[in-house]
């Protein structure tokens, strides 16, 4: 009998159901042995047509299908659509309201890389990771509970400021936390920094050269691992980032390692910037207060029919909107969340986009797993960081 | 974009590309390109060391249905060492391909595939033109105007037959939009 001493390529099936997916993303790998030949990742299984659906809702009415698009990072997505929608209006937002957005943005910042760090240690074998990582978890999420009243999807952000004020005693559990938070992080770094698993696994896998990254349409820290030091928050500040202090961590090698050592420092800065704003966040108002466009205080339309009649025309028909178009961009944890508006006038925008981090991000696993082991795929695609809510939208 | 940048980019712009049309928004800069020149005029503005738009942050595919053209690319274009961004403007008829623009940026591929999907509008030079975000064999382009929002069929499980079916949607009440919705 003859034989055949020739090994063909096969194909693997993975996902969308399997564990280290992070969601449901299918992925179609061509191995030869061990070794990934082509990967073809497949998305849409979570396509809900949210732009499709923005432009028959007004503007109020957008906002929280912004945040179902990131569920790990619910305010940065409402971020960048109450900018755009400022933009477009071309609202004011009251000092206090800045630095109350930027306060959520940056706890968002926190949310999503304490998910990223502990499923990223998941994916790799440290269980550990994942129960302290959610553990301060649980600290953020009683912080948005207590300002808006739900654990994840928040709705708080509006066009023009935030819905209410932080409560009372609700600045120091901020503070309090951001006291606490640094040695925390330390614990992180402790378990697994220096691991020599840790360090086995991730380092000189996947690297990403910095003219690599750019043609790849790479933002946020997967471009900063990279060590291009490009972050929106200091490029085109928005808010009140610009009265704030803080650096920008920049990678070496543009490997996992760097992107894991890229986001461990963005929770210190996070933290920084948390307690800047506490320290110089003075009383006012928390919206903007011209009250065609934002909701009017409650007192005032017990007495005035003026009042009444905006509240009413708000919440039913909607605001008018001037015609245009505008792009307005946040560096959400994961990157660059563009939000970009054409307005035909009327209450509703003419045509959406929105503008995804993790979809470029992803695409790139076409590029990056060539060549590499079977077992790097899940430090791969723990290591850009997906959530698949934005990429399928 | 703050004033500065702006104008120096506009300069720029009128010197590099005096015969592209212009557009100055408040914060933003549109330039309009014919689709035949659209690949060569990208790589001069990546290549360009002046304006070095190293990146493509977003391409959006809109649906005119009352203009001629009916189509329309948006390409939102940033560099990042130069801190500007530009936004150009393709416009394309009905069935009519536009060039794709994945030699120019690797990252076009699946913003390309994503506007096929969702609006129908094809590209020349795509190597893998297929459905992204719907499913494999999904009918029509839901962003167009004239696509319904609650949809056109509908998927259920049927007991007798054993398997899932597809029908058209059947509401139970007409559709109403609440309140003018302007297209």
């Amino acid at each position: 009998m003859e034989t055949n001493t020739e090994f063909l390529n096969y194909t693997v099936n993975f996902g969308p159901q399997h564990p280290a997916a992070h969601g449901v993303l299918r992925l179609l790998l061509e191995l030869d042995g061990e070794v990934v030949e082509r990967a073809d990742p497949h998305i849409g299984f979570l396509h809900r047509g949210t732009e499709k659906l923005l432009e028959h809702k007004t503007y109020l009415q957008g906002l929280p299908y912004f945040d179902r698009l990131d569920y790990m990072s619910m305010m940065s997505e409402e971020h960048s659509w109450v900018l755009a929608v400022e933009k477009l209006f071309g609202m004011q937002v009251p000092l206090r309201a800045q630095y109350i957005r930027v306060i959520f943005a940056e706890l968002t910042r926190m949310l999503n890389h304490l998910l990223f760090l502990g499923a990223h240690g998941l994916d790799v074998g440290a269980m550990t990771m994942f129960i302290y990582s959610f553990r301060e978890r649980e600290r953020i999420m009683d912080i948005y509970e207590a300002v808006c009243g739900a654990r994840m999807h928040a709705a708080y952000f509006r066009p023009g400021g935030v819905a209410k004020d932080l409560p009372d005693g609700l600045a120091e559990k901020i503070r309090d936390f951001a006291n606490d938070f640094p040695a925390k992080i330390d614990e992180y770094e402790i378990l697994l920094t220096g691991n020599r698993i840790w360090k086995q696994r991730l380092v000189d896998i996947g690297v990403v050269s910095a003219a690599e990254a750019l043609d790849l349409g790479y933002v946020g820290p997967m471009l900063r691992g990279s060590g291009i030091a490009w972050d929106l928050r200091k490029a085109e500040p928005y808010d009140a980032y610009d009265r704030l202090d803080f650096d920008i961590p920049i990678g070496k090698n543009g490997d996992s390692y760097d992107r894991y050592l890229v986001r461990v420092e963005e929770l210190r800065q996070s933290n920084r910037i948390i307690l800047q704003c506490l320290d110089q966040m003075t009383p006012g108002p928390v919206k903007c207060e011209n009250f065609k466009t934002s909701v009017p205080y409650r007192k005032e339309m017990q007495q005035g029919m003026e009042s009444l009649i905006a509240h009413f025309k708000q919440f039913s028909e909607g605001y008018e909107a001037p015609v245009g178009e505008v792009y307005a961009a946040t560096e959400s944890p994961k990157g660059e969340l563009g939000v970009y508006i054409i307005s035909h006038g009327g209450t509703k925008p003419y045509r959406v986009k929105i503008r995804a981090a993790g979809f470029n991000h992803l695409q790139s696993l076409k590029t990056i797993l060539k060549g590499h082991m079977l077992a790097d795929v899940t430090t791969l695609v723990g290591s850009i960081d997906i959530v698949f809510g934005e990429i399928d939208r | 974009m703050t004033l500065e940048t702006l104008d120096k980019l506009e300069a720029l712009l009128a010197e590099r590309f005096p015969a592209l049309p212009r557009e100055r928004l408040a914060d933003a800069l549109i330039v309009r390109v014919e689709p035949a020149e659209l690949v060569a005029t990208m790589t001069r503005l990546r290549d360009d060391p002046e304006l070095d738009f190293k990146q493509m942050i977003d391409l959006a595919g809109v649906h005119y249905p009352d203009r001629e053209p009916t189509m329309e690319v948006v390409y939102q274009l940033l560099s990042v060492h130069k801190n500007h961004r530009l936004r150009v403007k393709c416009a394309i008829g009905e069935g009519v391909p536009l060039p794709s623009v994945i030699p120019v940026w690797s990252c076009a591929d699946w913003y390309e595939r994503e506007a096929y999907d969702l609006l129908g509008i094809l590209f020349t030079g795509h190597p893998d033109l297929r459905r992204i975000l719907n499913d494999y064999d999904f009918d029509g382009h839901p962003l167009r105007k004239d696509f319904p929002v609650f949809g056109r069929y509908e998927v259920r499980y049927d007991e007798k037959q054993g398997r899932i079916v597809r029908e058209p949607v059947e509401l139970e009440r007409a559709y109403r939009e609440p309140y003018r919705h302007t297209l």
